[in-house]
């Protein structure tokens, strides 16, 4: 365990070294493995106040005819804006962690896929089948 | 491990080809990552729950009768913000200013609260209404999902906390580094869930 730490300690150190020697674009992450800079940052909120007040507008203002078309519309600028959100705040890329963040970002999102729509597929099925309920729904 | 050759006296020294150049410098930051995928599922469960419940009224008030999206617009706003003054204290992380880090904190954790707050005024106005989780199947799974979500937000805020007093007293050293880049993704996570929280939930539920 002590080896190993030391071990640790010793590639942290020559890494700080060789970032300091090589004067890359950011001389002062050295230790640790991140990146951001102000024009990332910047784009990205402005980017998701965009993808949230657009939304906000639809609902809110009415906009579009139909409840189903309004609700496609805004869960595709959700997708969009977790997309912002994961690229420009937590800058996830297929580089970070040598691609392992990614790996298991996709994982995650292979089984959320799988789990919500499985879910609410059943459960419709299931609430089709069940008491008829239609006439609740339309009364006032 | 009855015979071990490689340790009998007089043999060769073992050669090991593994010279730790392939290990990832921080572990630590992927340990986080895989948490934050962990608490993904969470959450996913209880928009699966949200789905398949949040049009059970059980005869009582539905989310058109109940939100407040001009509210939920300014709740929304608290959070991006507190998002992109994370975001600056990072970039005062980078260029090694701790009281840059230590004013930015401060500021995203007064919108946190201040995000708190209107939730929990929220909160307060539907259980006054007597639209409480014991309602209706639709307002059981609500407070689970967004109750789940503001509490992840206060423990993030009481972290939040926590680093500023380790910053003022250690300095920018590699340790809290590491600490403020995990609470970082903690934080930007909890935003990406807020996305699907104000969609699905609040503006999809106001739909007629």
């Amino acid at each position: 365990m002590s080896d190993h730490r030391t071990h640790v300690v010793e590639t942290n150190s020559h890494l700080q070294k060789r970032g300091q020697g090589h004067h890359d674009h950011d001389d002062h992450h050295g230790d640790i493995a991140y990146h951001a800079s102000f024009k990332g940052y910047l784009v990205g909120f402005l980017l998701s106040v965009v993808l949230t007040a657009i939304p906000f507008w639809l609902v809110m203002a009415k906009v579009l005819p139909s409840s189903g078309a309004t609700a496609a519309v805004i869960l595709g600028f959700a997708a969009v804006q977790i997309v912002v959100h994961m690229v420009y705040f937590l800058h996830m890329n297929a580089k970070v962690e040598g691609g392992w963040s990614m790996l298991a970002l996709i994982f995650t999102a292979g089984v959320v896929f799988i789990m919500l729509s499985g879910s609410i597929w059943v459960m419709y099925h299931l609430n089709t089948n069940m008491m008829p309920m239609h006439d609740m729904r339309t009364a006032p | 491990m009855s015979s071990s050759p490689t340790l009998a006296a007089g043999a060769e020294a073992p050669v090991f080809y593994d010279d730790g150049h392939h290990h990832p410098e921080q572990g630590t930051l992927l340990g986080f990552w895989l948490y934050l995928m962990s608490d993904c599922l969470i959450f996913a469960v209880l928009f699966g729950c949200y789905a398949v419940l949040g049009r059970s009224y059980a005869a009582g008030p539905s989310g058109a009768d109940l939100f407040d999206l001009p509210l939920v617009a300014a709740n929304t706003a608290m959070l991006l913000f507190s998002s992109i003054t994370y975001g600056f204290a990072m970039l005062q992380m980078q260029a090694g200013r701790k009281n840059g880090v230590l004013l930015w904190l401060g500021i995203t954790g007064l919108f946190g609260l201040a995000f708190l707050s209107l939730e929990l005024y929220e909160f307060a106005h539907l259980i006054h209404e007597g639209a409480g989780p014991q309602r209706s199947a639709f307002l059981s799974s609500f407070f689970t999902l967004v109750g789940t979500h503001g509490l992840h937000v206060t423990f993030g805020i009481i972290w939040l906390v926590t680093l500023m007093v380790q910053v003022n007293r250690g300095g920018l050293i590699l340790e809290n580094k590491r600490r403020l880049v995990c609470l970082s993704m903690f934080w930007h996570f909890l935003d990406v869930v807020w996305i699907g929280v104000f969609t699905f939930v609040y503006l999809m539920g106001t739909l007629p």
